[in-house]
C-alpha cells in the first residue's frame, strides 16, 4: 500500500518579540520534527488540546505556512515548494469555520469556479459541468449558487466549503474541525457526508479535531498530539480504550461520558507549560503521575516504528 | 437601495446632500449660464453692491463679475478637491493594502515611509511640495494629495490586515489565486467600502487644503478663480468692501459642512458595525410589555420562571425565541437546560435578569421569582441589587466579559464593592480569597495579572469568582465550558459541582453537551424552537428519553468508546422561531409525525416528576411514574 502522505521531521518554529535588527526574544517551536504517514484511503485523525500545533501542521500541509524543517511527500512525489497553488490540486483544506472561509462578497457560483479555472484551467461549460456533479454529491441544490454565504446556515455553509474543497479534485483532504463549529445535530449529518464522499470517492482524510469521540468515530488511525510533538500513534478502537501515554489516558478521562461520575482527573492546579519556556525532557513530564528523574533528561522518540506507537519511557500497559 | 435609504433616513445627512447637490448642478452648469466673463476687468465699475444693475453680487476690486467668479471658481475647487481625493484615496489605498497583505519587510518600508510624511506638519509639507515644483493649481493638487496618503494608507492598512488573515483569503490562495488575484477579487471588494467613508469624510478637507494654498497664492493664478484665491485677492480690502471676502467664505463653508454631514450620513450607512445598530445603545433592562395577567408560580424554588414569554421585534417580523417556559431550581441543585443553537437556551437565561438587549428583545409574558420577589417588571434599582448579587452569571467567553484593561483583581474588588460598602483593602483580600477558592495557583500575584496574561482555563476561574464574589443565591452558567479545553473543563466542571455542594447554590447549567449534563445536572430541560420539549431527572430522561428529539439529539452524539460508525444525523433544521406553525416544532424532522401533530398546540403533559410536549412519547412517562 502507498502512502498517500509522508511526512518526515516536519517542524515549525515561530519567533517571538522581533525586533528590527538582531535575534528575536524567543523561539516557539510550534511544531516540533514530526514523522508521520497516512495511508491511501485511510482517516488518520488528530487530535490535542488549544495550542499543541494541530492547526499550524495542518497549514504547513496544504502549503500555506512553510516549514522550518523537514519534507512533505504526496503520493510517492515530494513537495518542497510552499505554493498553495502547487498543492491545491493534491491536497485540499477544509476550513473550521464555514462561514468566515467564504467572502463574504461572492456568490458560491464565483467561490466554486475559482479553483476549476485556476487550477484546471476549464472552460465556462466544462465548469457548470463539473459544479453540478459535486454540488450532487454533497447534498446541495443548484439554485445556491447564486446566493451570497450570509444566506446560508452553518450547515450548509460547510457543505459549500466541502463542495469547494472537492472542485480542485484533490484526493487528500485536510479537515481541521470540521464541525467544532456546528450543531450536534447537523455535525453528524456533515460526519456522515463526509464517510459516503470518502468510499465515493476514495479519498484520504487528515481530521485535526479536539473532540476525541468525533475523532474515534471517524478515524482509521490517531495521532495524539502534545505540545508540538506526536505523543502517542495507534488505531481508533485501542488508542482511547487502552491508551499507552499518561497524556492520552487524561485526555481520555477527561471527556465528559454519560454515565461516568464527574471527577477532575487531574490535579486542579495545573496549567499548561509556557511554550517560550519549555520544560526539559519530555512536556509532560511535570504534569504526569508516573514522571520519574530520566523524564526530565530528554524527549523520548515515538516508538516502536509500525503500529501502536508512544513516545514515553514509562508507558502504561 | 438600502445604503441611500439609510442616508436618507439621516436628517441632517439628507440635508447635505441636498445642499451639495445643488451647488454641484450650478458647477456643471456654469458654462452654459448666462454669466458674465469671470475675467474681464472694469475698474470703473469696482466694489459694486449686491443687486447692482448687471452684477447680482456685485463686483470685486477690478470690477470682475462675483457671481460669475463665484461659480466658475466653485467649480474649479470642487474638481480640485475631488481629484486630490480621488487620487490620494488611490494612491494610499494601494500602498495600504499592499502594505497589509504581505506584512512583514514590505510593510515595514511602505509604513516607515509613510510616517516620516506624517512626521511633516501637514501645511508645511504641502508648502514644501509646492515650493519644490513652483505654483500652480495643478501642483496644489498633487501638494494637497500626497499630504493626505497617510491617512488613506494606514486606514486602508488596518483593515487589510484584518481580512487577509482571514480563512478565505487562504481558500482562495489553496484554490489557486495568484497574489494580485486575491488583492483584486478577494480583498478590495472587502475594503472599498472603507475607502469610500474615508474619501466621503476627507474630501471637504482637501477642498479647504487647497483654497489654503491659493490664498496664500501657491494654487491658481490671476486671473484665473478658484474660492481659495477670490479669498486672497479680497482680503486688502476685508474691511472696506467685506463684501467680496462674503461672498466666497460663505460657500467654503456651505461646500464644507454639507460635504461633511453627507460623508457622517455616508459612514453610518456604509459601516457594518454602526449598521447592525451598534450606536443604539440598549437599554439597561429589557422592556417589559406583558399582555397577559402575570401566573402565580407552579413549583417551588429559589428561581421559579412560569409561562416565560421573550421575542424580538425586529421590523415587522416577531422572533419568538422563549415561548411559555416554565423552569425551577432549588438551593444546591443544578438544573441543565440542553439545545442547540436558536433553541432560546441564552435568551431564557438572560431574561432572567433582564439582560436580553432592548431593542430588539421584549419580554411579552410570564413571570420570573427570586424567592418571593417578582423579577419581570421590576425596577432598574431592582434588578441592579440583584444582579451580581443574588444572581450571578457566568458566560461562555471570559476573554470577552473581562474588561482587558484592568488587573483581575481590581475587576473583583468593583464586582465587590458594588454591592457591599467595605474598604478597599478588605475587598482586595476578599478578592484574593475568591481566587484561592476557585483554585488558582499563587492568588496573590495572579491578582495583578491581566486577562490577556491568563490561559483560558484561569480566566474561566475568574469568571467563577467573580461570580462567586457576593456569595450569590443562584449561578446561571450559559455554555461556561464550551470555549475550553476537556481537560480544563473537567477542572472546571468539577469544582462547579464542589461550590454547590459547599454552599448550596443553585446552578442553572447551560450547555449542547449531554455529557456535561450527565455529570453535573441533577434534572435537565432539553429546549427546541423557545419551547421546552421534555423535562426530568437527568438519569431517567438520558436513560430512556420521551421526546423523539431528545432521543435522536443523543443518538447523533458520538460518545467516546464506541468505536467507528456510522451517526445517526436528524435530517433538516431547526425551524425558523419567526414562522413557527402550528402544532410541534419539530414535526417536519420527526419519523413518527401524524396528522394531528401539526393541527394544534401540544401541552407539556406531566408525570410523576417528569415531562414531555409529544403526543407519540418514546416512554410511557405515566406508567414509567406509576411504577
Amino acid at each position: 500500500m502507498t502512502d498517500a502522505l509522508r511526512l518526515e521531521g516536519l517542524s515549525r518554529e515561530f519567533p517571538v518579540g522581533k525586533r528590527l535588527f538582531g535575534k528575536p526574544k524567543g523561539i516557539v517551536h510550534a511544531v516540533r520534527p514530526v514523522d508521520l504517514s497516512v495511508e491511501a484511503g485511510e482517516t488518520l485523525g488528530i487530535v490535542g488540546e488549544s495550542g499543541c500545533g494541530k492547526s499550524t501542521l495542518a497549514r504547513m500541509l496544504v502549503g500555506l505556512l512553510p516549514p522550518t524543517t523537514g519534507r512533505i511527500e504526496i503520493e510517492g512525489k515530494p513537495l518542497d515548494t510552499a505554493d498553495p497553488a502547487a498543492f491545491g490540486k493534491r491536497i485540499q483544506y477544509v476550513f473550521q469555520d464555514p462561514i468566515s472561509s467564504l467572502n463574504p462578497r461572492k456568490t458560491i457560483r464565483q467561490v466554486m469556479e475559482a479553483p476549476l479555472k485556476r487550477l484546471h484551467g476549464m472552460d465556462r461549460a466544462a465548469r457548470e459541468r463539473r459544479i453540478a456533479e459535486i454540488f450532487d454529491s454533497v447534498n446541495l441544490r443548484e439554485e445556491f449558487l447564486d446566493r451570497y454565504p450570509h444566506e446560508f446556515s452553518g450547515g450548509q455553509a460547510q457543505r459549500i466549503g466541502i463542495a469547494r474543497a472537492l472542485a480542485a479534485q484533490a484526493r487528500i483532504l485536510i479537515l481541521d474541525e470540521p464541525v467544532s463549529a456546528l450543531d450536534v445535530s447537523v455535525q453528524a449529518q456533515v460526519l456522515n457526508l463526509l464517510a459516503d464522499l470518502k468510499r465515493e470517492l476514495g479519498l484520504t482524510y487528515l481530521f485535526i479535531s479536539h473532540d476525541l469521540a468525533v475523532v474515534e468515530a471517524v478515524s482509521t488511525r490517531v495521532a495524539v498530539l502534545y505540545f508540538g510533538s506526536v505523543v502517542e500513534v495507534g488505531r481508533a478502537e485501542d488508542i482511547f480504550r487502552a491508551p499507552k501515554h499518561p497524556y492520552t489516558k487524561l485526555l481520555a478521562d477527561s471527556a465528559p461520558v454519560v454515565g461516568r461520575p464527574l471527577s477532575a482527573p487531574e490535579g486542579r492546579e495545573t496549567e499548561l507549560p509556557d511554550p517560550l519556556n519549555p520544560p526539559p525532557g519530555c512536556p509532560f513530564a511535570p504534569r504526569c503521575p508516573r514522571a520519574t528523574e530520566a523524564c526530565t533528561g530528554a524527549m523520548p522518540a515515538l516508538e516502536p516504528q509500525t503500529g501502536h506507537r508512544v513516545a514515553c519511557i514509562h508507558p502504561l500497559g | 437601495m438600502k445604503t441611500v435609504r439609510l442616508i436618507f433616513r439621516n436628517r441632517l445627512a439628507a440635508a447635505g446632500l441636498v445642499v451639495l447637490g445643488i451647488v454641484v448642478l450650478l458647477a456643471i452648469l456654469t458654462p452654459i449660464l448666462p454669466l458674465a466673463d469671470p475675467d474681464v476687468t472694469n475698474t470703473a465699475n469696482r466694489f459694486r453692491p449686491v443687486f447692482a444693475e448687471g452684477h447680482l453680487l456685485g463686483t470685486d476690486h477690478l470690477g470682475r463679475d462675483l457671481l460669475s467668479r463665484l461659480l466658475w471658481g466653485t467649480r474649479l475647487s470642487l474638481a480640485v478637491g475631488f481629484a486630490a481625493a480621488v487620487f490620494a484615496a488611490v494612491i494610499g489605498a494601494g500602498f495600504g493594502i499592499v502594505s497589509g497583505y504581505f506584512g512583514g519587510a514590505t510593510d515595514n518600508v511602505i509604513m516607515r515611509g509613510i510616517d516620516m510624511l506624517m512626521a511633516f506638519p501637514y501645511i508645511l509639507l504641502a508648502l514644501a511640495i509646492v515650493a519644490a515644483l513652483g505654483p500652480g493649481l495643478f501642483n496644489a493638487l498633487i501638494a494637497v494629495a500626497v499630504v493626505n496618503i497617510p491617512f488613506f494608507a494606514r486606514n486602508i492598512r488596518g483593515v487589510t490586515v484584518g481580512i487577509a488573515h482571514k480563512e478565505f483569503v487562504d481558500a482562495a490562495r489553496l484554490a489557486g489565486l495568484s497574489h494580485t488575484r486575491i488583492i483584486l477579487s478577494e480583498i478590495l471588494p472587502n475594503v472599498i467600502p472603507v475607502i469610500v467613508i474615508a474619501m466621503s469624510t476627507t474630501i471637504g478637507w482637501m477642498i479647504l487644503e487647497t483654497a489654503g494654498l491659493s490664498f496664500l497664492g501657491l494654487g491658481s493664478q490671476p486671473p484665473q478663480a478658484d474660492l481659495g484665491s477670490m479669498l486672497g485677492e479680497a482680503r486688502g480690502a476685508l474691511i472696506t468692501n467685506p463684501l467680496t471676502s462674503i461672498v466666497p467664505g460663505v460657500m467654503i463653508l456651505v461646500i464644507v459642512m454639507s460635504i461633511n454631514l453627507l460623508g457622517d450620513g455616508v459612514r453610518d450607512a456604509l459601516d457594518p458595525r454602526l449598521r447592525s445598530g451598534a450606536l443604539t445603545r440598549p437599554r439597561a433592562a429589557t422592556v417589559v410589555d406583558r399582555r397577559a395577567p402575570v401566573p402565580a408560580p407552579r413549583a417551588e424554588g429559589v428561581l421559579t420562571m412560569t409561562d416565560l414569554e421573550t421575542q424580538f421585534h425586529v421590523g415587522a417580523r416577531v422572533y419568538r425565541a422563549v415561548n411559555k417556559v416554565s423552569l425551577h431550581v432549588a438551593p444546591g441543585e443544578c438544573l441543565g437546560v440542553i439545545g442547540e443553537s436558536g433553541s432560546g437556551k441564552s435568551v431564557t437565561a438572560l431574561s432572567v435578569m433582564g439582560l436580553v438587549a432592548s431593542p430588539p428583545g421584549v419580554i411579552t409574558g410570564g413571570s420570573v421569582r427570586f424567592r418571593d420577589a417578582e423579577l419581570i417588571g421590576a425596577t432598574y434599582g431592582r434588578l441592579r441589587e440583584l444582579r451580581g448579587d443574588r444572581v450571578a452569571y457566568i458566560f461562555q467567553d471570559p476573554l470577552a466579559t473581562l474588561h482587558p484593561l484592568y488587573r483581575v483583581g481590581d475587576q473583583l474588588v468593583e464586582a465587590i464593592r458594588v454591592h457591599h460598602r467595605i474598604p478597599r483593602a478588605e475587598a482586595w483580600d476578599r478578592a484574593v480569597a475568591l481566587l484561592k477558592q476557585v483554585r488558582i495557583p499563587n492568588p496573590e500575584s495572579r491578582a495583578q495579572s491581566y486577562p490577556h496574561e491568563m490561559s483560558g482555563g484561569m480566566r474561566q476561574r475568574v469568571g467563577i469568582a467573580m461570580a462567586l464574589a457576593n456569595d450569590p443565591d443562584v449561578i446561571i452558567a450559559d455554555e461556561p465550558t464550551t470555549a475550553l479545553d476537556v481537560t480544563v473543563q473537567a477542572q472546571i466542571l468539577s469544582l462547579l459541582d464542589d461550590l454547590r455542594r459547599e454552599r448550596g447554590l443553585a446552578i442553572v447549567f447551560i450547555t449542547h453537551d449531554f455529557g456535561v449534563v450527565a455529570q453535573l445536572c441533577d434534572r435537565v430541560a432539553v429546549m427546541y424552537a423557545g419551547r421546552i420539549v421534555e423535562e426530568g431527572p437527568t438519569r431517567a430522561v438520558l436513560d430512556a428519553p420521551a421526546h423523539p428529539y431528545t432521543r435522536r439529539l443523543i443518538a447523533c452524539v458520538p460518545e467516546l468508546g464506541a468505536g467507528r460508525r456510522r451517526l445517526e444525523a436528524i435530517p433538516g433544521l431547526p425551524p425558523a422561531v419567526d414562522r413557527l406553525e402550528p402544532g410541534c416544532a419539530f414535526a417536519p424532522r420527526c419519523l413518527k409525525t401524524e396528522a394531528v401533530c401539526v393541527t394544534r398546540e401540544i401541552g407539556l403533559a406531566q408525570a410523576g416528576n417528569r415531562a414531555v410536549r409529544c403526543l407519540f412519547p418514546e416512554t410511557d412517562l405515566k406508567r414509567e411514574a406509576a411504577e
